[in-house]
């Protein structure tokens, strides 16, 4: 058996890993709640963050906490701009084909970042990368636990422009009442490529707070998405508190799985999760019942 | 205030609106009635810009409405209360309104809510719960409470009488007459022949997608054609 202390960090360690994915998971919820679709290029603009990130560090010597700010507002535009100029457009309104338009998107953009980048795997070094925090007898890392008080701000002002402002209204009807919408002056278009816009805005702060403690490759978006898709299911499709507390559900149970079973199993832990909900919860476990 | 001459307009191909000429002139209110599919809310569509015209011409307030975006009909103040609601079921009492003041008005929002609220008292209590567990009675309140929001210079109702029950089929066009008392034109899409055309001073009746019949509410809820094809009398 093992000691309380150990279990303990380990489930600590879960819900600050978690609160990262639950970042990953709150853009692609959002982003299915309003526009009814799964943003297969999630992945892609989740790598395309990271390298963005490794590229400020690397050749800027930008501090990726510093970073946060501004690659929130460039993933923004990007977001915007891709689903305002690229995936709207070129989908005509037919769900079935924004999902092979946002599957392209990710193709495209994965096969830059390889021909840029190639397969290699690249890390960034900071000062803090191995500092600990202590919390009684539990040893922290110090990276991890910005991560988790950056996801926590992060969701909290998510949280609070969908509820308080206009915008986030408008967000809020679009995602069930388009003509509704329209006629109230609401330009569904714009709130569309707004939603999309936030979605990849949440990544550039994902990747920001996952770079100190892991590592990039044109391929890495894709283990997350993964991830965040089960939290998604798990928090029930489209509700953004379904999309928290999956999180950091998520990454207990990767967590403690590993602890017990081996490291390489963490993984596994999530998967039955994910298909035991799928058979006994579709509907997810705080999801409202269809 | 609303000069519509030669509309025509429809769905793929199929024509519905085959050359439709209606005004509404300030302080009045117009009914516009007309059978099941006959296109009355294809013509309110329209007008509001969530469906683009073949021909005709839509003039509001001088200005034209041609090839205007939704959100600009909405800024001119032609506000279109829908057939069928279309309120927002995961949002608040509250939300539903403030957004009716997204485009238009927001300023005086504070205000206009509080007007909203005198109307319909019933809202008041009921702001904080989601629209769509509203009664059917409760959630036209909202959608017109909503359209009320946005200070309309011209007001489209699309059926609002639809599932009320009779006292509330009553109250509803006493409220029409009480909003048109204080200067807003309506107009007023509608089955229910008889109160409408109490309620209205023009009447305009579509059939086969144009007016077939125009004129005074009183003269037409006497004219034998109407009162036997509409009335069964
Ligand atoms: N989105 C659409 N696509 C294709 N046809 C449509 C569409 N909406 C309406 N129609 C057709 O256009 C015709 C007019 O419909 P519309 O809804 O305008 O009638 P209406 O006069 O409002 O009827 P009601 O009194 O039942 O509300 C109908 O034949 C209807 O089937
Ligand atoms: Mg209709």
């Amino acid at each position: 058996m093992y000691s309380l202390p150990i279990v303990l960090e380990a489930t600590l360690n879960g819900l600050l890993t978690g609160a990262i994915y639950a970042l990953v998971a709150l853009g692609l919820t959002l982003v299915y709640g309003v526009l009814h679709i799964i943003n297969f290029a999630h992945g892609a603009f989740l790598t395309a963050a990271m390298f963005a990130v490794w590229m400020a560090v690397t050749f800027l010597g930008v501090d990726p906490y510093v970073a946060i700010p501004f690659l929130t507002i460039v993933f923004f535009a990007i977001g915007y701009g891709a689903q305002r100029f690229v995936i709207g457009p070129a989908s005509h309104g037919d769900d079935g084909n924004i999902l092979l338009v946002t599957l392209g998107l990710s193709i495209v953009i994965e096969n830059i970042l390889l021909a840029v980048f190639r397969a290699d795997t690249r890390t960034i070094t900071t000062d803090y990368a191995f500092e600990v925090v202590e919390i009684g007898p539990l040893l922290i890392s110090q990276a991890r636990l910005y991560g988790f008080l950056a996801a926590v701000v992060v969701s909290g002002l998510l949280w609070g422009l969908l509820t308080r402002t206009d915008t986030g209204k408008a967000i809020r009807a679009v995602a069930k009442e388009k003509l509704g919408a329209s006629l109230v002056g609401i330009d569904v278009r714009h709130i569309y490529a707004v939603t999309f816009g936030l979605g990849c805005a949440t990544l550039a702060v994902a990747a920001c707070l996952l770079m100190p403690i892991f590592y990039v490759n044109p391929r890495v978006g894709q283990a997350f998405v993964l991830v965040a898709f089960t939290i998604v299911v798990l928090g029930g499709m489209g509700s953004i508190p379904g999309a928290l507390a999956g999180g950091l559900f998520i990454g207990v149970v990767e967590s403690l799985t590993g602890l017990f079973f081996g490291d390489s199993l963490g993984q596994i832990g999530i998967f039955i999760i994910f298909i035991l909900v799928l058979l006994l919860r579709p509907s997810g476990l705080f999801g409202a019942r269809a | 205030m609303l000069e519509v001459r030669g509309l025509r307009a429809g769905y793929g191909g199929v024509e519905v609106l085959r050359g439709i000429d209606l005004s509404v002139k300030a302080g009045e209110i117009i009914a516009v009635l007309g059978s099941n599919g006959v296109g009355k809310t294809t013509l309110n569509k329209v007008l509001s810009g969530v469906l683009a015209a073949d021909a005709g011409e839509m003039m509001f307030d001088g200005r034209p409405l041609q090839g205007l975006s939704p959100a600009e009909v909405v800024e001119a103040g032609l506000i279109h209360v829908p057939e069928g609601r279309k309120i927002f079921p995961n949002m608040s009492v509250r939300e539903n309104l403030e957004l009716g003041s997204y485009r238009r008005a927001r300023r005086n929002r504070a205000a206009n809510l509080e007007k909203v609220y005198a109307t319909f008292p019933r809202l008041r209590e009921r702001m904080g719960q989601a629209a769509g567990t509203l009664s059917g009675g409760e959630q036209q309140m909202v959608a017109i409470g909503r359209g009320m929001m946005a200070e309309p210079r011209l007001l489209i109702l699309d059926e609002p009488s639809l599932g009320l029950s009779p006292l509330l089929v009553e109250e509803m066009f006493a409220l029409i007459q009480r909003l048109n008392a204080e200067g807003l034109p309506i107009m007023l899409v509608e089955q229910n022949v008889v109160q409408s055309l109490e309620a209205a001073t023009r009447a305009y009746i579509i059939e086969n997608g144009i007016v077939a019949l125009s004129g005074e509410a009183r003269a037409l809820a006497a004219d034998p054609a109407l009162r036997r094809a509409y009335l069964g009398l």
